[in-house]
């Protein structure tokens, strides 16, 4: 949806992702092997792949939360390997498990959230405040977490880890089990993030969602076999959707 | 096969499940379509006479899930939502365990299983905690059947589970259908609906709709569009502007939008709609007509 005319060289600067042979191996099993690609500022980049295809581990290096064995990768401008805590305060990641704390309250966790990201209390007050707005939270807002519905835990967990404007989001698997129309307010909070010039990297198993996203790849054995936009996929594979381009390459039916 | 008759269950004060009454033949796949918290897991709990109803009656294979609890319990199979095989045990061992508890073995019942188990075989001397997801599903499977059972119930088997091994997965329930068993699987993903002889949709507690998965899309009543351009998130805030439009949403490429008029022709509408469109400066817009799927109709049931 955005930067898709960019040339060469601005799109080489406006890169937030640049990994070149990135690789990682746990003894004998190699679970990224060696990936090259990039994820260009303000994208929406699904990472797709069956389970046990390597995403986890990959998203793992490119969040300075585990270590590469070879290969490059640099986010939001510093190399994951040299400066981890560097690509931690500039980078946002929400996981399926749900990581707020339940038994504090809507208000408590933004508070707790924002002071971890060192955001001023002032800052912190006007930001639940407009958080609050935007989700329609403000009656909810001295519950406890834990009382809320899944979707709207979901979103507000996406909307924490904004906080503290990061320059990337991960969201790993962040509608799973989620029902259809929450699931669909959820991806409005991502386009919109993204509008804002945000970038979201996307985790998913819903392949409808694949086609949100103006990019995706494909992770099939630690290495990625495919990556274009969604509409160039499915026209070289011959496709009428993502679920047969999924199934095509992770299968090779 | 099995009856539920006004069945409610209640934790404090959440409703998770709420007077639902319904039955399913012998050999139906019948599907619990519902996103989390819908009650799916708390229904099965009672049909498998893990927990007692609040209120309300079920029977499972003519055996009542309160009363006849211990021959229900040797009558049906459960694949809980969450690995719950011993970890530390092979493939093997895990299998043998279930069989044992159950007074049988896994040679007595090893037909029943061999398409299946056949694919996990070569690695039945493995620990079952190290299997691949898609392998520790089939293993559970093997063990749910092992006591070949008359209903199977499955709760979620899809969850967090790709869309290559779900697929798979599927074709295994079809196989087994094929044999007379008769099963109750629960899902969050509602193109499984279609996979299904019928379904409940459940919400809240509540069943919203049970048929057929093509009874429930004929039940879809409004002109349904599917309309993409080149910016999907502006394209859908402009057309949640138009007049006469009842519901718009993205769906895969492209957006769904649901229009209250069922009297103008499909092409005026679709006039209408490009025109204004294009009065919006949308650029490489196109409209077509869109048949409704389960996922519509569990978006309008909840819209409602």
């Amino acid at each position: 949806m955005t930067n898709d005319d960019n040339d060469d060289n601005t799109i080489t600067m406006n890169n937030i992702i640049t990994t070149d042979h990135l690789t990682k191996t746990f003894g004998k099993f190699t679970a990224v092997n060696a990936i090259s690609f990039e994820v260009r500022k303000g994208e929406i980049f699904g990472f797709l792949g069956a389970n046990g295809a390597g995403k986890t581990t990959a998203l793992k290096m490119l969040t300075g939360l585990l270590m590469p064995t070879s290969g490059l990768a640099a986010v939001a401008g510093f190399d994951v390997r040299k400066n981890p805590d560097q690509v931690k305060r500039r980078i946002g990641y929400m996981s399926q498990k749900f990581s707020l704390y339940e038994d504090l309250t809507v208000r408590e966790n933004i508070r707790l959230f924002g002071g971890i990201y060192g955001l001023k209390l002032a800052e912190i007050k006007s930001k639940t405040t407009d958080l609050l707005q935007k989700l329609q939270l403000e009656p909810e807002a001295d519950k406890l977490v834990g009382s809320l519905p899944l979707g709207w835990k979901q979103k507000l967990a996406f909307s924490v880890a904004l906080l503290h404007e990061p320059q990337i989001v991960f969201l790993d698997e962040p509608t799973s089990g989620v029902d259809p129309l929450t699931r669909r307010q959820f991806w409005e909070l991502i386009y919109e993030a993204a509008a804002e010039g945000v970038t979201l990297m996307v985790t998913t198993h819903y392949m409808d969602e694949a086609e949100y996203c103006d990019r995706v790849s494909i992770m099939v054995d630690g290495k990625i076999e495919a990556l274009d936009t969604p509409r160039a996929m499915k026209a070289s594979f011959q496709a009428t959707d993502m679920d047969e381009v999924f199934r095509k390459l992770a299968r090779g039916e | 096969m099995i009856n539920i008759d006004h069945l409610s269950k209640s934790f404090a004060a959440v409703q998770a499940v709420k007077d639902i009454t319904l039955s399913v033949e012998q050999g139906e796949i019948f599907g619990i379509i519902g996103p989390d918290g819908a009650g799916k897991t708390t229904l099965f709990r009672m049909l498998t006479s893990l927990m007692l109803p609040d209120s309300g009656s079920a029977s499972v294979a003519g055996l009542d899930v309160v009363k006849d609890y211990k021959r229900l319990r040797q009558a049906i199979g459960y694949m809980p939502g969450r690995f719950s095989l011993y970890q530390d045990l092979t493939v093997e061992e895990n299998l043998g365990f279930f069989a044992a508890v159950f007074g049988t073995s896994i040679r007595e019942n090893y037909d029943l299983i061999a398409p299946i188990y056949s694919q996990i075989e070569p690695f039945k001397a493995r620990r079952a905690g190290a299997l691949s997801g898609g392998m520790k599903q089939k293993l559970a499977l093997c063990c749910a059947l092992i006591h070949k059972p008359e209903v199977l119930f499955l709760d979620e088997p899809g969850t967090g589970v790709d869309p290559v091994s779900r697929k798979e997965f599927w074709d295994m329930l079809g196989n087994l259908r094929k044999q007379g068993l008769t099963m109750l699987v629960s899902t969050p993903y509602m193109d499984e609906a279609a996979l299904c002889s019928r379904v409940a949709l459940m919400q809240k507690g509540e069943i919203m709709a049970i048929d057929t998965p093509d009874g429930i899309t004929k039940a879809f009543q409004m002109p349904l569009y599917a309309v993409r351009s080149d910016n999907m998130y502006q394209l859908i805030k402009d057309l949640r502007t138009l007049d006469g439009m009842a519901d718009c949403y993205a769906f895969g490429e492209f957006a769904h939008l649901k229009m209250l008029d069922t009297a103008t022709p499909a092409d005026i509408a679709t006039t209408r709609i490009t025109d204004f469109l294009q009065a919006k400066n949308h650029r490489n817009v196109e409209i077509k007509t869109a048949a409704p799927t389960v996922e519509d109709c569990f978006i309008e049931l909840m819209r409602n």
